[in-house]
């Protein structure tokens, strides 16, 4: 456990759209989406989930309906709305940006000041 | 927005908040359960059993209510959510201490319930105009001292030279008897001038009112309009009424038409059975009063809406401009009177109304402010009580504003309760005073309802005083050290210093000794007014009332009827005397008559060059001897005082030291009446009461009725025979001479109830806020007092283990509460003499400068103070040192 990183603070909405953005899905399913797709290097507390999930649903960039997951269980999935997929290209683009500024900071050398 | 649509749209939005919320948990712990579920799966498939593997995915998932309650934060509503959560809380902490919750809410039921009464009946009958269209522009005519007395020619120069009034009705009370085929009974209408309706822009619920078209003449209307609730009651609203010929005072009248239901008349107190044209008049007063420009019972009231744009002020000047201009005009008839404009419906009760309930208000006030005080001493020992609570609840990183927060609701609840209940306890009286009907036969009327600004105002009043006091505590919370209080620990003495408990104490205990006082001066007074020299002897006396207009007979019949009465009655056996008076005898329904007297030689006889303004009676001989009243010289009337003899009258001393000097200097001398009779004093009797028991050294004729009669008279019976059997003995004689004859037999002593109804109601209500003064003061001392010794268990303990005598350890635990308890009664008692002035508004003979009221006061105190601090001081002394040390 010790090589997965704790999230950003913000970034968990982020993370959230992306996994859901790849199509629809249940809860548990955004969970082990985020594993798959970070290589399991991001760590994200079960129940810590949720209330972002409600936030997004309340913003009205989730749709929630309610379905059948694989194992026939009885699941509440998401898909973006039209509104979560600007949001999700907007704040992919700020993430890109905020992402290339801080990594060509911090690969400044003393020479190049 | 009226409240209550305003409150209903706030509890559905909160219902509605509530249920949308149990959805949205409901669907919630749905989704949570099987995220637990899908994980448990896939911990399964990796080969866990599925009860190891449902608990590792629960352990996984983390704090489940601690997510929960974060969803609902981003769920948003989660406001009213807390605030019930912190409802239930603090109802749950209150349920804790009953003893703080209890004391609380009854303290403040107590003063809420008194002050929604008093201001129900503020509401009621003095802020509240009458029950018609348009009444905030109705206004009434007081004449001179005479109230709204008028006469019927004054009336319509009044209405047809007035500019201010769009146009002016009036009415006269009417009692008469009415008979719809069977058994004849008394009725009380008001007769009304034709445009009695239509100035009050009413429409009729049935039928149809009578109009100006109607007026063509004495006599020339014979119809009636029934009061919605007459109509009910005797007609059981039967719309077939209409159309029926009843007969009043056996005169033919047809019912036409019945007045819409919230409609009772145009006074305050009294509401008639039915109305009537006034030019029908003297069918029912057996008499003609409308011809005559110098009597003043012909009108009532005279009332009508000021044309727009003209102020009250303006008004009242246009009607004076007329006065003068009558008093210029017949000099003879109409005095230099100044008119009063006034709201109609209160006229002449307006002002005994306004000191009435002014002065109620003022000692209902006085409860809140003791209650208040008593809250906050409750408040204050509360919070010292919790303060290690509240330093653990600080320790332990609850915020301060939280902690407020509660303390706030708390008190808002205790408010609401007290409230609700003071509310309820309220609602329940004013019902019963409006039903209240304390004498039959008086159509007494008090529309007292409890509206919706009663309603506000007892929770409104509710909530301050409760958020005050509740407001105590929160400095402490915010100035409290947790390290210091939970260091110390709770049993930390307070040392000597005086405490804002105290001050409120002191300031409550003051408060009710004052409510104490003035209960037991009202008290004092009516026993007072109930053995001052009155100039009869009530007891062994009855009097029976005979309106013989009302039975058919005519003025001129009166006379020999009244002989054939009397003569009827001394027939009785055991009856000693029998006197007649006319109308009604001192004391009876407030009904006096004062007349102007001048001096033998004087010939300007204009009411304002009158020397004396004495009261009027017209008795037959042996009237004296029947009411029990001394003579002090000369003789009695005689039978042969009549109208063909010389007019002749008996007045009592206070007439004979006014105008002669003294007793025996008045008799045999002269005077002249308002029309010129001379009149021969020939003999003096002792004072008395006449118009009501707060009279003092009123001068009194009595002119012999033989010479003056009247349509109705009362006929006073002494006897020492049982009244019961009296009444029955009474009823079959006069029967015998006329069946359908109407009286009305009543002990003396039964009328006069009548006459001190004010100051009964004044010391009822006085004693009532006394009692509760007491109540307040002993919860305070007892609070106080309990609340002391529990603190100091452990030092009585010691005290009592070291070998302390009883004196000690109750000086020890409650020194202190007697002596604030001395402190504020002596502050108290010096406050009530002085606010004796107040009280002498509402009681008769009010005077706390009275040793019996003083020694009461002191002797009341003592034993509050007695019985507040009994409890405590048993388990003061009942300690056992043993056990209490050993548990502290």
């Amino acid at each position: 456990m010790a090589d997965q990183a704790q999230i950003l603070p913000g970034t968990l909405d982020l993370l959230i759209l992306k996994a859901v953005s790849l199509g629809p899905l249940h809860g548990y399913g955004i969970l082990l989406r985020i594993g798959q797709i970070s290589g399991s290097a991001l760590l994200i507390e079960q129940g810590a989930l949720y209330p972002a999930l409600f936030r997004l649903v309340r913003q009205g960039l989730l749709k929630p309906s309610w379905g059948t997951s694989d194992n026939n269980r009885r699941a509440k999935f998401y898909e973006l709305t039209a509104a979560g997929r600007k949001r999700f290209r907007e704040e992919t683009e700020g993430w890109n940006r905020l992402a290339a500024a801080m990594s060509s900071a911090l690969a400044a050398q003393p020479e190049e000041v | 927005m009226n409240p209550l649509a305003w409150s209903l749209g706030w509890f559905r939005s909160v219902a509605a908040k509530f249920f949308r919320r149990s959805e949205t948990a409901d669907d919630m712990a749905e989704e949570l359960r099987s995220h637990i579920q899908c994980r448990a799966d896939d911990l399964e498939r990796s080969g866990l059993s599925r009860p190891e593997a449902e608990r590792r995915a629960r352990i996984e998932f983390g704090g489940y209510e601690k997510f929960r309650e974060q969803t609902h934060e981003a769920l948003g509503g989660n406001r009213i959510e807390s605030f019930l959560h912190e409802l239930r809380f603090s109802a749950r902490v209150l349920r804790k201490s009953p003893g703080f919750a209890f004391a609380a809410v009854a303290t403040l039921t107590l003063a809420i319930g008194a002050n929604a009464v008093v201001f129900g009946l503020l509401d009621g009958l003095i802020l509240r105009p009458l029950n018609v269209p348009h009444a905030e522009d109705l206004y009434g005519t007081e004449y001179g001292a005479d109230a709204g007395f008028q006469s019927y020619p004054n009336y319509l120069d009044l209405r047809d030279r007035s500019h201010s009034f769009q146009d002016l009705a009036a009415f006269k009370m009417v009692f008469t008897g009415m008979d719809t085929g069977g058994d004849p009974q008394s009725a009380n209408g008001f007769a009304a001038t034709g445009n009695y309706f239509s100035v009050l822009q009413l429409q009729p619920y049935l039928g149809r009112f009578f109009d100006v078209s109607d007026e063509r003449g004495p006599n020339s209307a014979p119809y009636i309009v029934l009061a919605h609730a007459y109509w009910h009651t005797r007609f059981h609203g039967d719309p077939r009424a209409i159309g029926r010929v009843v007969q009043l005072d056996r005169h033919p009248f047809t019912i036409i038409g019945v007045a819409p239901p919230g409609f009772h008349g145009t006074l305050m107190f009294i509401s008639p059975d039915y109305f009537m044209p006034i030019v029908n008049q003297a069918q029912v007063d057996g008499g003609d009063l409308l011809h005559d420009r110098s009597t003043i019972q012909a009108i009532f009231e005279t009332f009508g809406h000021l044309r727009p744009g003209v102020s009250p002020e303006q008004a009242s000047a246009d009607v004076n401009a007329i006065g003068a201009w009558l008093a210029r005009t017949y000099p003879k008839e109409c005095g230099q009177k100044h008119f009063v404009i006034g709201r109609t419906g209160l006229t002449s009760f307006n002002t005994p109304a306004k000191e009435f309930v002014g002065g109620l208000m003022l000692l209902a006030g006085l409860i809140l402010l003791a209650a208040c005080a008593n809250l906050g001493s409750l408040f204050a020992a509360r919070a010292a009580d919790r303060s290690r609570e509240v330093a653990l609840r600080l320790a332990l990183g609850s915020s301060r504003r939280r902690i407020v927060r509660g303390l706030l609701t708390e008190a808002a609840l205790i408010a609401l309760a007290g409230g609700i209940v003071g509310l309820a306890a309220s609602v329940f009286l004013l019902r019963r005073i409006a039903v209240w009907q304390p004498f039959p036969g008086a159509p007494l009327h008090l529309p007292v309802t409890p509206g919706p600004a009663v309603i506000l105002v007892a929770l409104f009043l509710a909530l301050v005083s409760a958020l005050l006091f509740g407001m105590v505590p929160v400095r402490q919370v915010l100035r409290a050290n947790p390290w210091e209080i939970v260091k110390a620990g709770s049993s930390r003495r307070a040392g000597r210093r005086v405490t804002l408990r105290d001050v409120l104490l002191v300031l409550q205990i003051a408060i009710c000794a004052v409510l104490v006082t003035s209960s037991l001066v009202a008290i004092r007074g009516l026993v007072r007014s109930l053995h001052a020299p009155i100039g009869i002897e009530p007891r062994n006396t009855m009097v029976v009332i005979a309106n013989l207009a009302e039975s058919g007979y005519t003025i001129d019949q009166v006379p020999a009827m009244q002989k054939r009465l009397i003569a009827a009655l001394k027939s009785i056996p055991g009856v000693e005397h029998v006197g007649v008076v006319n109308n009604y005898p001192p004391l009876v329904y407030t009904a006096a008559f004062r007349a102007n007297i001048f001096k033998e030689d004087s010939t300007d006889l204009r009411p304002g060059s009158a020397v004396a303004n004495p009261f009027r009676y017209d008795i037959s001989p042996e009237y004296f001897a029947a009411a029990g009243t001394a003579f002090l010289s000369g003789r009695d009337l005689a039978w042969h005082d009549d109208k063909g003899a010389p007019a002749v009258a008996i007045v009592n001393r206070q007439f004979a030291v006014t105008m002669f000097g003294s007793v025996p200097s008045a008799l045999g001398r002269y005077y002249k009446l308002q029309d010129g009779t001379r009149v021969q004093i020939v003999g003096v009797v002792e004072d008395g009461k006449y118009l009501s028991l707060t009279d003092y050294d009123a001068p009194a004729m009595f002119l012999s009725n033989l010479q003056s009669t009247a349509p109705q008279i009362s006929l006073i019976v002494r006897s020492q025979r049982d009244p019961q059997q009296l009444t029955a003995a009474i009823r079959s004689k006069l029967r015998g001479i006329d069946s359908g004859l109407l009286i009305q037999p009543d002990t003396w002593n039964n009328f006069l109830s009548v006459v001190l109804f004010p100051a009964h109601v004044a010391t009822m209500a006085l004693g009532v806020l006394g009692m509760m003064g007491a109540m307040l003061s002993i919860t305070g001392i007892f609070g106080m007092a309990a609340y002391s010794v529990s603190k100091r268990l452990r030092e009585l303990g010691i005290r009592i283990a070291l070998g302390a005598q009883r004196r000690e350890v109750l000086e020890a635990a409650l020194g202190r509460a007697l002596k604030l308890l001395a402190l504020g009664s002596v502050a108290g008692l010096i406050l009530g003499v002085l606010a004796s002035r107040v009280l002498s508004y509402i009681v008769y003979q009010a005077s706390p400068r009275d040793p019996v009221v003083l020694a009461g006061v002191v002797l009341a105190m003592a034993l509050l103070g007695l019985v507040a601090t009994w409890i405590p001081a048993q388990r003061a002394l009942s300690l056992d040192p043993l056990v209490l040390l050993r548990e502290e």
